[in-house]
């Protein structure tokens, strides 16, 4: 499996910050959930998927 | 007293008919027993009594009202509904009133985002769905009911109490001239939704009742669209919202559309809210100036309940008595059918005393089971029609919105339509045959397939009241001790015959030859000379080998009668 380099990891990051101001306000969690679909899609893994979840619902 | 109206309802399209009221039996000095009571004439209480009538098992049928039901209702029939129905003999009626249909389709923001096609085999007689208000088929029943000998139909009856005994239940009826009592050896419940019998035994369902709402309207309007399902999500006239469309015979056309979370019935039902949505839905299907008037409006909610038994002493539950299922996916009525269909056979055979101690329980077995894998299905449906929590809401407005743009998702459109259940855990299946074994065609507890055998004929055309076991061979007789053991089970009572399938003419032994001359039933049924089906009443499979002799035979019967 691929893994995200330093600098691959800043590219993400500053791109998800960039569309998230470019996504109006109020449409903000649904855009981060058509994201979270497009990106389950790509991965084609639901179990690897559900850990991606359980990790990110950690000490919110 | 129990006084139904005696004002025929009103409607746009059917004719409604008032019956006189059943009061002969009032003042009686000693109740009437009976071998079967159905209480309920709606579309499952008169199938049920056709079904059993076909076994030679007499029923009196009460019903509460002095006429037909009210409203366009289940108006969605499956092929599977319509097979059965061919069984009791109204299938014919239904398809020359009603319009069949396979496509369905739903768009979001004026975008066709999901088409849906039911497959439609050239083997099937029927089409996958069949559109006709709920009056006319029950009217087609009840004439199918009184023509025939072995059916007593009390019209204004109503159950108020029920005792049950060792080997029977005591019914109390009210009618317009007083009350009567009435003993059967097995009550069906088959009184809807809102059963009476349900409620006097203090049965609960159970299951998820979803918040949810919808208004059910039928309108009558000349509209240039076909017979397709329609479904519109979050409409701009209805924001966040769910509106479906249906096309019923005589230019009626069901409209469903959910109601805003805090609104109640009343006010939704109000002849302006009424006329407003239903004039703004009209204009999203391209209607200016909508000319259009109203047959018939009712609220809805959808409820994926059952009762995790069906069969209470001598009290047999079946159709929306025995659950509740949402309305998406065209569930309600489709799942009554396969009840009864389920019931009858067994309970005629029970009746006969040719039944073993596990076939009635096997009828509550296997359509709890349906029950409760329809409900799994039916939530999946419901929860994207009307989504629940803030979470499904969410997950399924990106859906919607994704859906414009990427086809991966757009499959969660689709609405699950009612299919036959496959009983495979059934007690009644055969536990030493050669199930595993075939490369093709229906396995155990699967309804058989139709096969077209020709112009107008079609194999179910063929299959009756009775056990058949398809026994395919090129040969000119049976085999003489497949025959011996087919003569023996008749001798008892039970009722089986026999297709022969393979030979150019007719064979020996057989009740019916079938040559398939081009090969296309047996290669449907993954069949070899020598091998055969077995096939309950219901057409549902119990056995099947790839070589069979008549002690097989006789111990698969065994076992499909409920001797485990």
């Amino acid at each position: 499996m691929q893994t995200l380099t330093i600098a691959g990891l800043e590219s993400v990051y500053e791109q998800l910050a960039e569309a998230l101001d470019r996504a109006p306000q109020a449409q903000r969690e649904l855009f981060l959930v058509k994201l979270a679909l497009l990106a389950a899609e790509a991965l084609g893994e639901p179990e690897r998927f559900a850990e991606l979840t359980e990790a990110a619902l950690l000490d919110l | 007293m129990h006084c139904p109206s005696v004002e025929p309802r009103r409607s746009l399209y059917f004719d409604y008919q008032v019956h006189p009221a059943f009061t002969a039996a009032v003042g009686a000095a000693q109740a009437e027993r009976h071998a079967v009571v159905i209480v309920g004439a709606g579309p499952i209480g008169l199938t049920t009594a056709l079904d059993l009538a076909r076994y030679g098992i007499p029923s009196v049928l009460l019903e509460a009202e002095q006429q037909v039901s009210e409203g366009s209702r289940a108006i969605v029939f499956t092929r599977r509904s319509l097979e059965i129905l061919q069984q009791v003999g109204v299938a014919d009626r239904v398809t020359a009133a009603g319009l069949d249909w396979r496509f369905g389709n739903s768009f979001y923001r004026n975008q066709r985002v999901f088409r849906m096609e039911a497959p439609q085999d050239a083997d099937d007689r029927f089409a996958p769905m069949t559109n006709l208000q709920q009056p006319c088929l029950e009217q087609y029943l009840v004439e199918a009911v009184q023509a025939n000998p072995l059916i007593e139909l009390r019209w204004g009856n109503k159950v108020t109490a029920v005792a049950q005994a060792a080997d029977h239940a005591r019914l109390e009826v009210d009618t317009p001239a007083g009350p009567y009592a009435l003993e059967a050896q097995w009550v069906i419940a088959a009184d809807g939704a809102r059963s009476a019998l349900r409620s006097l035994l203090g049965l609960k369902l159970e299951g998820a009742a979803y918040e949810g709402r919808f208004v059910i309207a039928d309108i009558r309007i000349r509209l240039d669209l076909p017979t397709e399902r329609l479904a519109f999500f979050d409409p701009p006239w209805n924001p966040g919202n769910t509106v479906l469309m249906h096309r019923e015979p005589g230019d009626i056309w069901r409209i469903d559309y959910q109601l805003p979370a805090d609104e109640t019935p009343e006010q939704a039902l109000a002849p302006e809210s009424l006329r407003a949505r239903i004039d703004a839905q009209l204009a999203l299907v391209g209607v200016r100036d909508p000319q259009w008037e109203l047959d018939w409006c009712s609220v809805y909610s959808a409820r994926a309940l059952t009762l995790p038994d069906y069969i209470h002493q001598r009290v047999i539950f079946t159709g929306d008595a025995a659950h509740l299922l949402p309305i998406f996916g065209v569930r309600g009525a489709n799942t009554g059918f396969q009840d009864c269909n389920g019931l009858a056979w067994k309970l005629a055979l029970a009746l006969k005393g040719l039944a073993g101690p596990a076939l009635l329980p096997s009828y509550s077995h296997e359509r709890v089971g349906a029950a409760r894998e329809i409900i799994a299905e039916a939530g999946k449906s419901t929860r994207f029609m009307t989504p629940p929590t803030p979470g499904q809401r969410l997950v399924r407005d990106a859906v919607l919105s994704l859906s414009l743009s990427q086809a991966f998702v757009r499959p969660l459109y689709h609405w699950r339509t009612s299919r036959p259940h496959d009983y495979t855990d059934s007690p009644l299946n055969c536990r030493d045959d050669d199930d595993a074994a075939f490369p093709a065609g229906p396995r155990q507890g699967a309804p058989l397939p139709n096969v077209r055998l020709g112009e107008d004929d079609y194999l179910f055309d063929h299959l009756g009241a009775a056990f058949h076991l398809l026994y395919f061979s090129e040969a000119s007789e049976l085999p003489a001790d497949l025959r011996a053991r087919a003569a023996a089970l008749r001798e008892r009572g039970i009722p089986l015959r026999i297709l022969a399938i393979g030979a150019a003419d007719a064979v020996d032994g057989a009740d019916l030859s079938l040559a398939d001359a081009d090969g296309h039933l047996r290669s449907k049924y993954g069949a070899q000379p020598g091998c055969a089906y077995l096939a309950r009443p219901d057409q549902h499979v119990c056995a099947r080998w790839r070589q069979l002799d008549g002690a097989a035979l006789g111990r698969a019967i065994h076992t499909a009668l409920g001797n485990a």
